[in-house]
């Protein structure tokens, strides 16, 4: 089959590789319809996750058809049509008892690797560096999925696949990422990033009352989006003191709740920007939390702040003593997809929100380098691209 | 060598009942390295186990380096009933199912048979007896003396605290042979057995709660470099069906005898 492998920074290549097969009685094999590149796929790509190596395959939000099944999976059935979730979790142990999907105790191979690193392994993920598992991902025809009766979700309805894709990661962790808000109506959550995550964010911020949506980003493409999903827009480039701005707004208070949905690669302006990403290019750091400041900063006294961008490492020049002197609550982590997907496929079958309008590109596979670097300039009004496993590659 | 989960420190760290079993699995039998030791596939592991007998017997002859124990203790929590957790690990044909260096486990009665995968593909052997037990708490054994690799082991499944599963305790014990060769083992295999036991109790745990152990061997992937394709050629082969068998067999064979009766090691127990 074909499938997008990672060689190195800024070298993904579309190769010839064997066909996956099953591994584990829970396990199924899915023939990929649709895959799409992922944000978090680009700290991949800029070579900032640990224990990659060459040769992996990549891609963590995918859907398809069931065509090969575990001897122990009871649920699933060749021929069902479904949406993967990006975590692998057991569905058995007391993390997935407790809905906890993405700490799930017995999927990740590495386990010791994580717990190394953090003292404990979280759940494991498709594609995404052998600290979290180094199970092959979706960027490809096929796919191996373990523990096939628990994350794939049956799409039942005849809804073209680019309205359901976004079930398999971003639509639920922006879902999550203002649920963590513990939004009571009024309120005002102010989201950094306007990628596809903070777009899910803003439009279920909205979903769960908030009063006021507040999104800062610099692209105006993105920005324009986030208006169109009810937010009031800030183009942190024109706002030379981003948390007076954001007083301003907020009627001197700050904001309720901040949503970082940026993660370790964020982008500013000023000296503590260009410290960070010298420390990370230097290598003496793998995060860039930029945009985390901002956001401890500029939260109201007693307000949360939600973390669905990803970090790996140690965060220098953290402002703790500003998150403690004004008591707030963090929340984060990879998303517990399995708590979401049902629940936010019916709101779009219902016809409430269409995840697909921040799709801006469609490649075939064979092109999916091509989408990697469009992606990563955000060259061409670039926000979301998605991926056709069986398309004609073009002259890449 | 790793001597931190020595007995001393093992029984400050646990409780009564445990401590009431500690005595068993920590009393040192003597006697040539784990099949732990033996079992790593390099080369290194392959001369040491090609001389491994003999180095042993020489070495505590000659008392180049006083021979020691090695003593590892591992606890996860296993979120299901300690008698079900009891009931697989008590027939010890399980036990290759999740502990990765043995081959295959023969049980008769209170005794059983232990293969090993040894180094380079030769296979380690030994005879073991379940030497106490108590349905739903604990089981502990122990290689019959003379079996060449001299080991004790215990588990212990107490009820989680917090009412959801069980703590699960392995405690296993190595004699290291002791002299120069001791000392190299020492220092090629002081830190594995912890590993080993970890990874083994963390397969375990796995395979009671969500029924198989977690696996990426054998799924595709695009051009390795060459020193990952040799590290992954390293990794040892996995079953790739690791469902859970039935309840243990109690038939003892008539006249069963152990098959290893020769140089003993100090086997006093």
């Amino acid at each position: 089959m074909k499938a997008l492998c990672w060689y190195g920074k800024h070298d993904v290549r579309v190769e010839t590789v064997p066909d996956p097969v099953i591994l584990n009685s829970h396990d199924c094999i899915v023939k990929i319809t649709r895959t799409a590149i992922c944000g978090s796929d680009l700290h991949l790509y800029d070579g900032y996750i640990p224990t990659m190596e060459q040769g992996d395959i990549l891609g963590h939000e995918f859907m398809g058809e069931i065509v090969e099944v575990g001897p122990e999976v009871k649920q699933r059935k060749v021929g069902d049509r479904v949406v993967v979730p990006f975590t692998i979790a057991c569905g058995n142990c007391f993390y997935c008892k407790q809905q906890l999907w993405s700490l799930c105790d017995n999927s990740n191979p590495n386990a010791a690797i994580a717990e190394a690193l953090y003292g404990y392994s979280g759940s494991a993920l498709f594609g995404y560096s052998h600290i979290y598992g180094g199970y092959a991902g979706g960027q490809a025809q096929y796919v191996r999925v373990p523990f096939a009766d628990v994350g794939p979700l049956k799409i039942e309805s005849d809804l073209p696949d680019d309205k359901v894709l976004f079930l398999s990661d971003i639509f639920p962790t922006g879902y999550m990422a203002a649920e963590n808000c513990d939004i009571k109506d009024g309120d005002v959550v102010c989201v950094w990033g306007c990628g596809p995550v903070g777009q899910f964010a803003i439009r279920s911020a909205k979903m769960l009352g908030a009063g006021k949506v507040i999104a800062i980003d610099r692209i105006p493409e993105r920005l324009k989006l986030a208006q169109e999903g009810g937010a009031e827009i800030v183009n942190y480039e024109h706002a030379p003191d981003l948390i007076e701005t954001l007083k301003e707004l907020t009627g001197g208070r700050g904001p309720d709740a901040c949503i970082d949905a940026v993660g370790m690669e964020s982008h500013g302006h000023g000296i503590d920007w260009y410290s960070d990403r010298a420390k990370q290019m230097l290598g003496v750091s793998f995060d860039r939390p930029f945009a985390l400041r901002q956001c401890i900063q500029s939260c109201r006294k007693g307000g949360v702040v939600s973390i669905p961008g990803v970090y790996g490492g140690f965060l220098d020049n953290f402002p703790f003593g500003a998150a403690f002197g004004k008591g707030l609550t963090f929340r984060m982590g990879q998303t517990h997809m399995m708590r979401y997907m049902k629940k936010l496929l019916d709101h779009v079958e219902r016809g409430e929100i269409d995840p697909s309008v921040i799709i801006t590109h469609r490649l075939p596979l064979q092109n999916a380098p091509d989408g990697y670097s469009t992606f990563l300039k955000k060259q061409d009004n670039c926000i979301k691209v998605v991926l056709d496993p069986w398309g004609e590659g073009g002259n890449a | 060598m790793n001597l931190k989960h020595s007995r001393s420190s093992g029984e400050r760290t646990l409780n009564g009942r445990l401590k009431s079993i500690q005595p068993w699995a920590a009393i040192v039998g003597g006697g040539a390295l784990a099949a732990y030791g033996l079992s790593r596939k390099s080369v290194g592991g392959a001369a040491l186990a090609a001389v491994g007998t003999f180095g042993a017997i020489a070495g505590a002859r000659r008392g180049t380096l006083p021979a020691t124990a090695i003593h590892v203790q591992k606890t996860f929590t296993i979120d299901r009933p300690p008698q079900e957790l009891y009931n697989y690990w008590h027939n010890f044909e399980n036990l290759p199912h999740f502990m990765r260096h043995l081959k295959s486990v023969t049980t008769h009665g209170r005794y059983s048979h232990w293969t090993a995968n040894g180094p380079m593909g030769v296979p380690v052997e030994w005879d073991a007896e379940l030497l106490d037990e108590k349905p739903g708490e604990y089981l502990v054994w122990r290689s019959l003396p003379g079996s060449g690799i001299s080991n004790r082991g215990s588990v212990e499944f107490r009820p989680a605290s917090n009412g959801s599963g069980t703590e699960v305790t392995v405690a296993l014990t190595y004699r290291n042979p002791g002299g120069k060769l001791g000392a190299a083992m020492a220092k090629l295999f002081g830190r594995e057995p912890e590993q080993t036991v970890r990874e083994d109790l963390r397969r375990f745990k796995a395979l009671m709660e969500a029924g198989e152990i977690p696996t990426v061997i054998g799924q595709p992937e695009g051009r390795r470099s060459k020193m990952v394709a040799a590290m992954h050629a390293a990794k040892e082969p996995e079953a790739t069906q690791r469902v859970r068998k039935g309840p243990r067999k109690e038939t003892t064979p008539a006249g069963f005898q152990p098959k290893y009766t020769g140089t003993q090691f100090g086997g006093a127990r």
